[in-house]
């Protein structure tokens, strides 16, 4: 069974319609980029899986049921902006994802942060941006989940640190769940991906295996993301 | 590794070749132990699935074998390397070939660049 499934899934905010009937479904196992440009219904897609936005028309099951209690337990979910308690540090983080997530592992997390030369001490609203940024993907990456939505990761970070996560997550994924990636920075994430799914304004344009991508067009995802998007 | 992919050719040919050099060339020896699928993914900056369609295809095509319980090794079997080695030697080849010709340049021609070449590398 699909660990996502969209069927005919539409969202409009009032008049203006996000997503239009939109029908795709993501296998466990598969690394996926969801990729479009800015405000081609990404984020939309990425809420409406996680229940932060109601369907106006068709659904959007995870592993065959519509977002609930049970989802939200399937999923972990990086947000594109900050969503934790700025006045907590890194180690009371940790601490409060324990008791919210049954399936998170805190020495990863403490592991990660050493790697990254974060200190546990360090308050959130202290950090730069971009520590904020890997505080939260450590966390995301630190929940034994069955699919991980990640929304725009690596956007505020330096390259040696952007590989670093990328490393992370190859490494930390088990083999039967899956990754969604939403990014416009294709060429970064291009050779960790199995998949890649194409939304341009609300509408799947091209949804493909890397591989096939590469074999039947001749270049590479991101040469085709510049003539599919080319202003 | 080298991170960085020809954009115009799938990953896992490419991660092929790479093995397929490493083995000619004798940085990887006959019956060295691979690290893991997830490992030489992390190392190669790749998808696991990806490095493992590589794998697969090496090891049907006899560069490598799995030993079921402790992974997988580099092929002992010399010939098979040695057909490695000429394969790789005639794609380059042929490669250059192709250049030299564009050129314009006749067979003779490209010999001597070659012999040219050759000399200045002895002599320095």
């Amino acid at each position: 069974m699909p660990i996502l499934e969209a069927r005919s899934l539409t969202k409009r905010y009032g008049s203006t319609p996000a997503l239009s009937n939109v029908s795709f479904a993501v296998e466990p196992g598969r690394i996926v980029g969801l990729l479009g440009p800015n405000g081609s219904g990404k984020t939309t897609l990425i809420k409406l899986a996680n229940g932060l936005l109601q369907p106006t028309g068709g659904e959007i099951l995870i592993d065959g049921e519509k977002p609930g209690a049970r989802s939200k337990s399937l999923i972990s979910y990086l947000p594109e902006r900050i969503n934790v308690p700025l006045w907590m540090s890194a180690a009371e983080l940790i601490k409060f994802y324990d008791d919210f997530f049954a399936d998170f592992d805190p020495a990863r997390a403490q592991e990660m942060l050493r790697n990254l030369g974060i200190g546990e001490k360090m308050r959130i609203k202290e950090m730069s941006k971009g520590t904020r940024e890997k505080v939260q993907l450590i966390l995301a990456m630190s929940r034994r989940a069955k699919l991980y939505m990640l929304d725009e990761p690596i956007g505020g970070v330096d390259p040696a640190t952007r590989d670093y996560i990328l490393a992370t997550i190859i490494s930390n994924y088990d083999p039967s769940a899956s990754v969604i990636i939403s990014t416009h920075l294709i060429a970064d994430v291009e050779s960790v991906l199995d998949d890649a799914l194409f939304i341009s304004r609300g509408e799947i344009v091209l949804y493909d295996s890397v591989d096939h991508i590469r074999e039947s067009r001749g270049k590479s995802v991101d040469g085709v993301f510049r003539e599919v998007f080319r202003c | 590794m080298d991170t960085s992919f020809r954009s115009n050719e799938p990953i896992y040919l490419q991660l092929m070749e790479r093995f397929k050099l490493s083995i000619a060339s004798g940085e990887l020896l006959p019956g060295d132990k691979l690290r893991s699928v997830r490992d030489l993914a992390i190392w190669a900056g790749v998808n696991p699935n990806t490095m493992q369609r590589a794998l697969s295809e090496l090891e049907r095509d006899g560069l490598i074998y799995t030993q079921r319980t402790s992974g997988k090794y580099v092929t002992e079997d010399a010939e098979i390397v040695s057909r490695v080695k000429t394969e790789l030697a005639e794609a380059k080849t042929a490669e250059y070939l192709r250049y030299m010709r564009s050129l314009g340049l006749s067979s003779d021609e490209i010999s001597a660049f070659i012999s040219k070449k050759e000399d200045e590398n002895a002599n320095s």
